[in-house]
């Protein structure tokens, strides 16, 4: 096969990056999946192939519990992120005029911090003597502490989407940043007042942005693994955490990765869905 | 065309900060004319056509349209639409959903969106162009597009921002004819916006010439040509060449000017602008045009002076000599046609120069 120049200058520029995607993303992913179709036999693998794993966790009450709980989660706090980060991003996009990098940098101050830190912040925000605990008490609104506002499933969607909000302000501020200003002019010219502009020219030309904080924030929580455990209590649990015990403390390999791949495959299926939803949402904009 | 006024400009101001953009600016516009804002860059014209569509609001003055004050009315309760400069395509719609944008707001049937977007399309030569996508359209095509979409809403003024400056030459000059021809035929009020002087001039039936913020000039392009009120008008519109001249002699309707380089003559008092004092003459104007080199001996012209060519340079249908007239210390432009036989004369020739009393222009 003979190249041309500019192929042969393609290939060389994306060689290295590729083969480190190879080794770092391609390698484990398929030693996850051939994991999963092993068995694990007390201390030695069984290298039959074999659906017996999959078949005990899709058959199983556990499963199918996490699974359904994790997606809700995450549906919660994709949900509440990208509504919370859209005007936000709209504000910096649109109302701020000078310094729009100052707010920017702003916004990502808490990412200086570490992910576990600030975990551990909100554990002491929403905690038995934590601070709204402490403040309510103090302004007289109750009598002892609330329990009831940490180590539960809202404790985790609260923590998770404070976590996740400056990666969904970003996208939806670049998409914003994106739009030509004379098209939301001609909107008002053609006679749209301030919402109708929003609705038919706005969001669907925001909705590439809005899509990929969509993405960004559901695929990563749904497996998160450290806010449930932190968090959570026992009925905040997720599906990564079945899966570490799996790995760890059940000594069994094959069932943790059959249940990571069988997660896997749903949050794809999802993420395609959502994807194609919000193509047919956005129009053709590109 | 009507006379009677569509939008009356009266007081207007505009200030951005410490920038005036607009300073007190008078205009009227009347139905169905084909009204261009003309100037350099960054006097104010897009600042005056915001003004009108409503995008901003003036400081100071007020803008009316259809007899009614458009103080506090936003731009989406304005009888005007835009075609912007960049056109403004939504790009994620196809081609008719952006000319039907604005109907879908009005009492109209799915049926009669349909007929009359399709026919402003046909308006625009672009018939059965409405199920592409905005990205697949080319330059041309995307400036027909923003005005189909402004002319299908019937406003009573159509505003338009350089539409043409981002074509080419070619494309340009066959939109300027097209663009008249469509406005003729519809017969709404349009307002041009535009840094290109031969546009304005091909295209309009009154120019308004602004410099930094105020109108120099409100004319025909005919009048804005032959009798400039400022050197500035003068030298923004075409070529004009400048000599030094004074008034002698003030009688009753006459004004005799002496200019060295031609010799003394006698004009209307009519010549002098609107508003210019006669004493303070001291240039003269005349058109390239208006000068002519006299080959033949033969060849006699209302008046004559003699010079020297001192430079030539040839554009196919016509020759620009540089002449040297007496005591000038400038050369002088003339455009002589290049007619069949006529050979160019070299730098250094002597030769004798025509000209007419009525092409002369004067300025202080
Ligand atoms: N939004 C604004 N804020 C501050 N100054 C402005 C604004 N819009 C215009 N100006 C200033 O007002 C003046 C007139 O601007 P305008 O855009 O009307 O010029 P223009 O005649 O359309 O020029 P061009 O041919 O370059 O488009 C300029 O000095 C410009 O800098
Ligand atoms: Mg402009």
């Amino acid at each position: 096969m003979i190249l041309s120049r500019e192929s042969r200058q393609g290939l060389t520029l994306i060689s290295p990056p590729f083969l480190y995607a190879i080794l770092m993303l391609a390698a484990p992913m398929v030693m996850v999946v051939t994991f999963s179709f092993w068995t694990q036999n007390y201390l030695d693998l069984d290298r039959t192939p074999t659906f017996a794993n999959y078949r005990e966790a899709w058959t199983g009450e556990i499963f199918r519990v996490l699974m359904l709980r994790s997606l809700m989660i995450s549906f919660f706090v994709t949900t509440v992120t990208v509504l919370l980060a859209f005007p936000i991003a709209y504000f910096l996009s649109f109302h701020v005029k000078r310094q729009k990098a100052l707010w920017l940098f702003l916004i990502t101050i808490p990412f200086w911090t570490s992910y576990l830190l600030r975990i551990f912040l909100w554990k002491v925000i929403l905690g038995y003597n934590g601070v709204l605990n402490s403040a309510l008490m103090g302004l007289g609104l109750i009598d002892e502490p609330l329990d009831f506002i940490l180590y539960n499933v809202p404790a985790v969607i609260i923590t998770l989407a404070h976590a996740w909000a400056p990666f969904a302000i970003l996208p939806i501020f670049v998409a914003l940043e994106r739009i030509d200003r004379s098209l939301l002019e001609a909107a008002e010219d053609l006679g749209d007042g301030p919402v109708r502009r929003f609705l038919r020219v706005t969001l669907p030309l925001a909705m590439p942005g809005v899509l990929a904080s969509t993405l960004i924030v559901f695929i990563p929580t749904v497996g998160d693994f450290v806010t449930p455990r932190l968090v959570g209590g026992p009925d905040g649990v997720m599906i990564a955490n079945l899966i570490q015990v799996y790995f760890s403390k059940a000594n069994n390999a094959p069932l943790a990765t059959a249940l990571a791949v069988s997660s896997m495959l749903i949050v794809a299926s999802i993420s395609l869905v959502i994807f194609l939803i919000g193509r047919k949402i956005g129009g053709r904009t590109q | 065309m009507t006379q009677n006024a569509i939008i009356e400009i009266e007081g207007v101001s505009k200030a951005f900060g410490a920038v005036t953009a607009l300073n007190g600016v008078d205009a009227t516009i009347r139905e169905g004319e084909f009204f261009s804002l003309l100037g350099p860059s960054g006097c104010g014209k897009t600042t005056l056509l915001r003004l009108i569509a409503g995008f901003d609001e003036p400081t100071d003055g007020t803008v009316v349209i259809a007899g009614q004050s458009m103080a506090g009315i936003p731009a989406n309760k304005r009888p005007t639409n835009m075609v912007f400069q960049s056109y403004a395509i939504f790009p994620h719609l196809s081609v008719a959903d952006n000319v039907g944008y604005g109907l879908k707001r009005k009492q109209m049937s799915r049926e009669e969106i349909n007929r009359a977007v399709t026919d402003a399309l046909a308006m625009v030569d672009l018939a059965g162009y409405g199920n592409r996508a905005a990205h697949e359209l080319s330059g041309g095509q995307r400036q027909r597009v923003a005005l189909a979409r402004a002319l299908v809403m019937k406003p009573k003024v159509v505003l338009l921002d350089e539409p043409l400056s981002a074509l080419d030459k070619k494309l340009r000059e066959q939109m300027q004819v097209e663009l008249r021809q469509l406005q003729q035929q519809i017969g709404i009020t349009f307002i041009l916006v535009t840094h290109d002087q031969e546009e304005a001039l091909i295209m309009s039936d009154r120019i308004a010439v602004l410099f930094e913020g105020e109108i120099a000039q409100l004319d025909t392009p005919e009048v804005l040509y032959r009798r400039p009120v400022s050197k500035r008008v003068a030298s923004f519109i075409g070529v004009m060449n400048f000599l030094p001249a004074t008034i002698t002699a003030k009688a009753k309707g006459a004004l005799a000017v002496d200019i060295p380089s031609l010799g003394k003559v006698s004009l209307a008092a009519g010549h002098a602008p609107e508003g210019l004092d006669p004493a303070s003459v001291s240039t003269i104007g005349v058109r390239p045009e208006m000068l002519t080199i006299l080959f033949d001996d033969a060849e006699k012209a209302e008046c004559e002076t003699t010079g020297e060519v001192t430079a030539t340079s040839y554009c196919g249908d016509m020759t620009y000599y540089s002449v040297l007239l007496p005591k000038a210390d400038e050369a002088v432009t003339i455009s002589m046609r290049n007619t069949a036989g006529r050979s160019i004369v070299p730098a250094g020739t002597k030769v004798r120069v025509g000209w007419g009393v009525e092409s002369v222009v004067l300025f202080d």
